[in-house]
């Protein structure tokens, strides 16, 4: 691929990212902070590519490292996102739930 | 079969679902902006990472030209016997922490990639377009790994909340970041020289990733998180490039751009902007508060039972909670409480600041945690004219999105920044541990306002209290 088609490819991507966060409600800021965190660990690919090259103790140790704190930051990223946004999943059903319901639904105060 | 093999390795199919990938990752994220669509979004973008990393797997070189190729799969299950559990066990309060923690090690990942790059591919005939986005993925990922660290340990409490600044910190924080720039372009112009690499890109970058982040103070975290959290997405579509790699382009420039538009939004909430940030110190020096102005009042502390009757015989209820909730863990006891004050026919209604807590959306998190029905939840331009007409406002831990110095003094560090104006309300119980001034570290005329009683302790116990009184009424 040529140079210029990886930074026309990079500016349109990043046009894409600002049209599709540009509205957000401030209930899902940190549920999508979580979620883009976790796409970024896409890094890992890099370590995955790089790991036939390397020679010698040094180099497997970092790419192990690399590869390891890649998964940890996809895996982890993607898990702790479904857990917040499951918190939220129960509000469609408005009044039904709001007298007496709720609390017998496992959750009791103080976890 | 062999056909097939050959078809699922070609270059051809691996691009392909590269494309598929990142277009599943545009699509997810597009989901994950409104309540509806969040879950699924969140999983198709998931989806869209397990085939990018399927499909690089699949490449049999990645497999072929390496004597140890079992060590990826040592990485990749190390990573999820660390991430899984991490991600399960975490606390809802601890969330901010975790989110910090797992974009430092995804600017590590990229930081580490970089250096192997160095020591293989630089000095032949790597051309300078992979050189020199490799390097400055280098930088930006260190100092996104060591800013990142540092901002765990601030809102773990391993590190001072406050900020911790050096005279002539700024000095020094161009002078570290132009030497990493200057070691960049040795290293880009031909010098191959590792202990460059590791001195002046490597530990210079993570110098001033501790160094920006520290001075910072705990009331900023949430945005430089997410600034941090753009530096990594940009850092890992410099690395797609140095790599030739689509699927990292595209993520890694999008989630830098995504971020950097969170990264505003959070920073215009608090009327602060992102240079003033990052240029240091919230409070810090600046913070001798409020110059002339003297609170002088005293501050009137009460009980649980005065407090259950106030909140009985009002008709609407305002609850503010901030991060003292989250501390405390008071999230279903407020919850309780709510429901008991319904139950006598009380409005409850809770006021939502957009960065309390420690980050936006905390506290929805945590209230939709403990089952409050989401339409309860107000976002403060709702919730502000109501005051007029709220009989009690409680605060629960919440104390500098409440501080009405925000509107009244002008010499406050936190001046301009929108409140939630719960000194509108006819009366307001705030619930504190103790006297202690805010994250921010300023203090707060509220509570010296006459409307104004103090219920003292912890968060959960006082609210627990509280809605036994209002029970036994």
């Amino acid at each position: 691929m040529s140079t210029v088609t990886e930074i026309a490819i990079l500016v349109l991507a990043a046009f894409v990212g600002f049209e599709v966060i540009s509205k957000v409600p401030n209930t899902l800021h940190t549920p999508l902070m979580s979620g883009t965190n976790a796409i970024h660990g896409i890094v890992l690919l890099g370590g995955l590519l790089l790991m036939h090259e390397a020679h010698g103790v040094l180099e497997h140790v970092l790419l192990v490292i690399a590869i390891t704190f890649g998964t940890i930051n996809v895996i982890g990223g993607f898990f702790v996102t479904d857990r917040m946004l499951g918190m939220f999943k129960r509000k469609p059903d408005p009044v039904a739930a709001e007298r007496d319901g709720a609390s017998a639904d496992g959750k009791g105060p103080g976890q | 079969m062999i056909h097939t093999a050959v078809f699922l390795q070609s270059t051809n199919f691996i691009d392909a679902c590269y494309i598929a990938a990142f277009a599943l990752f545009i699509y997810g994220m597009s989901g994950l902006t409104g309540p509806r669509t969040a879950v699924p979004g969140n999983k198709i973008a998931a989806a869209g990472m397990a085939l990018a990393v399927v499909a690089t797997l699949l490449q049999k070189h990645v497999w072929d030209g390496s004597s140890t190729p079992w060590l990826i799969v040592v990485g990749l299950l190390l990573g999820t016997a660390v991430g899984i559990p991490a991600a399960r066990q975490v606390r809802m309060t601890a969330m901010p922490q975790m989110v910090a923690l797992f974009n430092g090690v995804g600017g590590g990942a990229v930081a580490l990639i970089a250096w192997i790059e160095f020591r293989h591919r630089f000095g032949g005939d790597y051309p300078l377009k992979s050189e020199i986005p490799s390097l400055l993925a280098a930088i930006i990922g260190s100092i996104s790994f060591w800013g990142s660290n540092i901002a765990f340990g601030k809102l773990q409490e391993i590190l001072p909340g406050r900020p911790l600044k050096l005279p002539g910190q700024s000095l020094i924080n161009g002078a570290l970041f132009l030497v990493t720039i200057a070691s960049a372009i040795i290293l880009a112009a031909g010098t191959h020289s590792q202990a460059l690499f590791i001195l002046g890109i490597l530990v210079a970058a993570a110098i001033l990733g501790n160094m920006v982040v520290l001075p910072i103070g705990g009331a900023d975290m949430p945005v430089v998180i997410s600034l941090l959290n753009a530096f990594t997405g940009l850092s890992a579509g410099l690395t797609g490039i140095a790599l030739n790699n689509t699927a990292l382009i595209v993520a890694g420039m999008i989630v830098g751009a995504s971020g950097t538009i969170l990264t505003n939004l959070m920073a215009k909430a608090m009327n602060r902007s992102v240079p003033a940030i990052v240029a240091g110190g919230f409070g810090g020096a600046v913070a001798a508060p409020a110059a002339g102005v003297d609170h002088g009042g005293t501050v009137r502390s009460t009980s649980a039972q005065d407090v259950a009757i106030q909140l009985s015989y009002a008709r609407l209820v305002v609850i503010a909670p901030g991060y003292g909730m989250a501390v405390a863990q008071a999230q279903h006891a407020v919850r309780e409480l709510e429901r008991a004050l319904e139950a006598k026919g009380v409005e409850v209604r809770f006021a939502i600041h957009p960065v309390a807590g420690r980050m936006p959306g905390h506290m929805n998190v945590l209230l939709a945690e403990a089952d409050v029905p989401y339409e309860n939840l107000k976002e403060m331009d709702e919730i502000n004219p109501e005051f007029a007409r709220t009989d009690v406002t409680l605060v629960i831990g919440a104390n500098d999105v409440t501080n009405p110095a925000a509107k009244n003094e002008p010499g406050s560090p936190i001046y301009g920044m929108p409140i939630l104006e719960v000194d509108q309300s006819h009366s307001v119980i705030v619930l504190k541990r103790s006297m202690a001034s805010g994250f921010a570290g300023i203090d707060n005329p509220l509570f010296y306002d006459p409307k104004t009683a103090m219920l003292f302790g912890d968060a959960k116990q006082s609210v627990s209290d509280i809605t036994s009184e209002v029970q036994a009424l």
